[in-house]
């Protein structure tokens, strides 16, 4: 994985000693909360509903073993033994201190991690495949594509104070794992019909109260002007952005607004300019950077499993990826146990992770945006040992993609913009199917709980979506149907009035019966729903 | 009633306004009727408080109980995580939150 040079280094130590002399003038009263705001948010620093919260990027969600032992050590050290991952592919931390937050950072920057852009009207940290490197299905791995953006778009003076944040996905297989046209820009490596490798653009997607799915405005721009495309997307929303209105301002308003065609027209003629000016990073430091992702030394070895302990069959069929290197597979651990918090994870449950990852995996870890963890590189051979020690430390639950492995965003536990509960309605739906043992029923059924309407559960995209809204001081849940973010990217459809908190895991019961009454063949919840439409969905539930 | 609430400038903690200082229990909570604002200027310009905000309350049991949920569980920490609440051994704490 990549390794910083003595710029990027420099350059994160730097703002640790800024940052560090900022929040001294804060404690001192030489600065105000309000002048301190922004700049403690541009260090990934907010102001929760229980404390300060630390934001840490993942860039493109790729970390090693190092720098999973080092957020264990500052969740326990400075936080209260555990950590979130999220589903930008980041970790936060809930109960952080202003005193500390100089010397977290300065404890990230040794192991070449930082918080910075993890907040703010800026590029957010790259998105990108989990399997990223290792899925048998990708073009090519876009990591070192998703590592010159990350450059790009560090403290690029130009995008620093954008009408609106902004996140950017690269993924590399026509099998979309990173919600890309659910991003501002989704950025897919294609090859055309002569071979050649380029990236097709989708501009204007987004999740959030107005929720979109992002045009593709050009099909194939060639990977040595990968960077100047984007900014020129970057320049014309830059220019024309809705500033006027924070509801408004995000690229995707401004795409629909001018229409996919002519905000497609303005970059094209920025991207002219922008070719003659002779912007893109010289070709030397793409192959500079292209090294750090090279394939570790695989070996060959067997291709199958003993699968007579059916528990531990269970887990490969479920929680297993197929790899390019057939002796080897990626396999996800699971920070969904039945009834747990999603995504959250022990200081233990890390060190035993980044252990495990350095033990079956090359040193290498990938968050996933569903909250997971994946090991990238599994021997087949080693799977059992494996799914062992994760089994006895509580991470072999076996429910990826399924019922259980549900997205939900920390909500009004945690978030002071929240209007609902969303962990503990994750917790009631995971128990009721897993007591029930329905959910083993039901196959691949991705549930997403936003605690309001900023969407970061990604409800919009779930099969079945929950929204938890404010009814006059009290918690109320609307439910959505047909959502993805796969490849057949698709927003949900609101099935009708919304449910307390008891009656939206009866509905979500309700829901799953209609399907199982409905299904043909294989089909899963979505491919029955997309075939029966939402009636009868909606007959169950309120006639 | 009318309660004080804000974060601890150092720890980011909620605290309550108790009439001479801030404490981190809701018990603690005084009805500040409408000296709110002059309240809030006084103890944040003394960086005493971070970010105050006056929050609604009904006395219940002796104890003010914020009218809105969100306040309720800023009060007593998260309810998925009974660990980190002030009082985790008070059977009724759900029923006060919810």
């Amino acid at each position: 994985m990549y390794k910083y040079d003595q710029y990027d280094q420099a350059m994160v130590d730097a703002r640790v000693a800024e940052f560090r002399d900022q929040a001294k003038r804060r404690l001192e009263g030489k600065l105000s909360e309000d002048q301190f705001k922004p700049l403690r948010l541009m260090n990934g620093l907010y102001l929760q509903l229980h404390a300060y919260m630390l934001r840490v990027a993942v860039p493109y969600g790729t970390l090693n073993s190092t720098q999973m032992h080092a957020l264990a050590d500052i969740a326990d050290k400075y936080d209260r033994g555990y950590g979130h991952f999220t589903t930008r592919q980041n970790i936060q931390y809930n109960w952080i201190k202003l005193e500390d937050a100089g010397d977290i950072l300065a404890d990230l920057a040794k192991v070449e991690m930082h918080a910075i852009q993890t907040s703010g009207n800026c590029i957010r940290n790259i998105s990108s495949d989990h399997f990223a490197g290792a899925a048998q299905d990708e073009l090519i791995d876009p990591r070192p594509y998703a590592e010159l953006l990350r450059q790009w778009s560090s403290f690029h003076p130009e995008f620093m104070y954008l009408p609106r944040k902004f996140k950017i996905a690269v993924i590399a297989s026509d099998t979309d794992r990173a919600a890309m046209k659910l991003h501002d820009i989704g950025i897919q490596i294609v090859k055309n019909t002569s071979g050649e490798l380029g990236a097709s653009f989708f501009v204007g997607g987004g999740m959030g109260r107005t929720p979109m799915i992002a045009p593709n405005i050009r099909e194939f721009v060639p990977l040595d002007q990968l960077v100047t495309y984007s900014e020129a997307c970057l320049r014309v929303y830059n220019r024309y952005g809705r500033r006027d209105n924070k509801y408004k301002a995000r690229i995707k308003i401004l795409v629909h607004e001018l229409g996919a065609e002519e905000y497609t027209r303005q970059v094209e003629e920025e991207f002219a300019l922008l070719l003659e000016q002779g912007i893109e990073p010289p070709f030397a430091e793409l192959e500079r950077i292209k090294p750090f992702f090279a394939d570790p030394a695989f070996e060959d070895s067997a291709k199958t499993v003993d699968r007579s302990d059916p528990d531990f069959a269970l887990w490969v069929d479920r929680n297993t990826n197929r790899h390019k290197h057939d002796s080897y597979v990626s396999a996800v651990i699971s920070l969904k146990p039945v009834g747990g918090i999603p995504g959250d994870a022990t200081a233990e449950q890390m060190h035993l992770m980044a252990d495990l990852a350095k033990d079956y995996s090359f040193d290498e870890l990938r968050v996933m945006h569903t909250q997971n963890i994946v090991l990238p590189h599994v021997k087949i051979t080693d799977l059992h040992a494996l799914w062992t020690k994760l089994d006895e430390a509580g991470l072999g639950t076996p429910n990826l993609d399924q019922i259980g492995d549900i997205i939900a965003c920390p909500g009004l536990d945690y978030c002071s913009l929240a209007n609902a509960r969303s962990i503990p309605l994750a917790q009631k739906i995971a128990q009721r199917f897993d007591e029930t043992g329905k959910g083993d029923t039901l196959g691949e059924l991705k549930l997403k709980i936003s605690g309001c309407i900023n969407a970061c559960g990604h409800h919009h995209a779930g099969h079945i979506g929950i929204l938890g809204v404010d009814k006059k001081g009290v918690e109320n849940y609307q439910l959505s149907l047909g959502g993805s973010e796969a490849e057949d990217t698709a927003l949900g459809k609101i099935t009708g009035r919304g449910f307390d908190e008891a009656g939206v895991v009866e509905a979500v019961e309700t829901v799953t019966d209609v399907y199982l009454q409905n299904k043909q063949g294989e089909e899963r919840f979505l491919d029955t729903y997309n075939r029966i439409g939402m009636a009868p969905f909606k007959e169950a539930l309120y006639d | 009633m009318i309660v004080l609430t804000g974060n601890d400038l150092k720890s980011g903690a909620v605290t309550w306004w108790t009439g001479t200082h801030w404490s981190i229990h809701i018990e603690d909570a005084v009805d500040v009727g409408e000296n709110a604002a002059t309240i809030m200027a006084r103890e944040e310009s003394s960086r005493r408080v971070n970010v105050p905000y006056a929050v609604e309350a009904t006395l219940t049991a002796g104890v003010a109980r914020p009218n809105h949920i969100k306040d309720r569980i800023r009060a007593l920490g998260p309810t998925v995580r009974p660990d980190l609440t002030l009082k985790p051994a008070d059977p009724d704490l759900g029923n006060w939150v919810i």
